[in-house]
């Protein structure tokens, strides 16, 4: 039986495009506040004192922290996505990190819906939204980048 | 702190100490506070059954956020996670144990960098891999330390 494509026209005209940028300012309550979320009391995002005397001379994000830099754009394409798919789950993260966030950084969170796949799997028809997304901070440089895959079906 | 561990010690085959964490829905809530993802699959159980979920399930990044965990118990201070990356083909549920573990698959010195790549993943009560990922971490070795 034909059926439509769930990659929408609307929705392939968006591959590419760059959201518009989100500028978050991290704080060390956010870091920490973080940590306790995950239940990971490591003293380098827990304990400012211990931290200091620590090869980074005080506190750093734990190593998944981009997950609450979120970028507007994205999270509304995500939650509204123009295709007759509707559920959502989680299909992959991965982050490639090259120096650490610290209290006081600003981070700018740029990325791009850089691709969409459809296939059929054990959730039925099933929508893969690709983001691709950089972490700069203030002095310009990218703390780390990430690769999110979304799934519709 | 833990011990810190050296690149000259790691060999292709070891496995990492398993963390065993123990999410629970007030987790869910606090990790939804802290990053910011309030879908509702992860506190609203007839939201989640409506999508055909057996409940609520635990948010995928912050079951990868215990495996950032176990990583960075392992690797001391002076270890640094180059890249890490997890897919999630099955799930987690809160009241369950999540076991995390890891396992060298190689180890490599590239740029001056004195590299491991793991395997990681993260099982549920069931022995399911739920969570199966890859990771490459920078060590420390002796000689950097001591001169």
């Amino acid at each position: 039986m034909p059926q439509e494509s769930a990659i929408t026209p609307e929705l392939r005209a968006l591959v590419g495009k760059e959201f518009p940028p989100t500028t978050w300012e991290v704080n060390k309550g956010d870091i920490i506040r973080f940590a306790q979320a995950i239940e990971d009391p490591n003293p380098l995002w827990n304990d400012e004192k211990q931290a200091r005397r620590s090869r980074y001379g005080g506190l750093i994000a734990p190593p998944t922290f981009p997950a609450s830099l979120l970028n507007e754009g994205m999270m509304n394409l995500l939650f509204d996505t123009p295709t007759p798919l509707k559920r959502l789950l989680n299909g992959g993260n991965e982050l490639e990190w090259y120096q650490p966030i610290r209290p006081g950084d600003r981070i700018t969170v740029t990325g791009k819906l850089a691709n969409l796949r459809e296939g059929e799997g054990a959730l039925g028809r099933t929508l893969f939204l690709i983001f691709e997304i950089t972490y700069t901070n203030q002095s310009g440089e990218a703390v780390a980048r990430g690769r999110n895959t979304l799934v519709r079906y | 702190m833990a011990e810190q561990i050296f690149y000259e010690d790691m060999e292709a085959g070891q496995e990492l100490p398993p963390l065993v964490k123990h999410p629970t829905t007030r987790q869910l809530v606090k990790w939804a506070g802290a990053s910011g993802d309030f879908f509702e699959i992860h506190y609203d159980k007839d939201f989640a059954q409506a999508q055909g979920l057996k409940g609520v399930i635990v948010h995928g990044w912050l079951t990868f956020s215990f495996l950032g965990q176990l990583l960075s118990d392992w690797m001391g201070e002076g270890g640094w996670i180059k890249k890490f990356r997890v897919s999630y083909p099955g799930m987690n549920y809160p009241g369950e144990d999540t076991v995390l573990k890891g396992k060298i698959t190689r180890k490599y010195v590239q740029e001056g960098e004195h590299l491991v790549d793991l395997e990681i993943w993260a099982e549920n009560p069931r022995g399911e891999r739920t969570t199966p990922g890859k990771a490459v971490v920078a060590l420390p070795h002796r000689k950097e330390t001591v001169g």
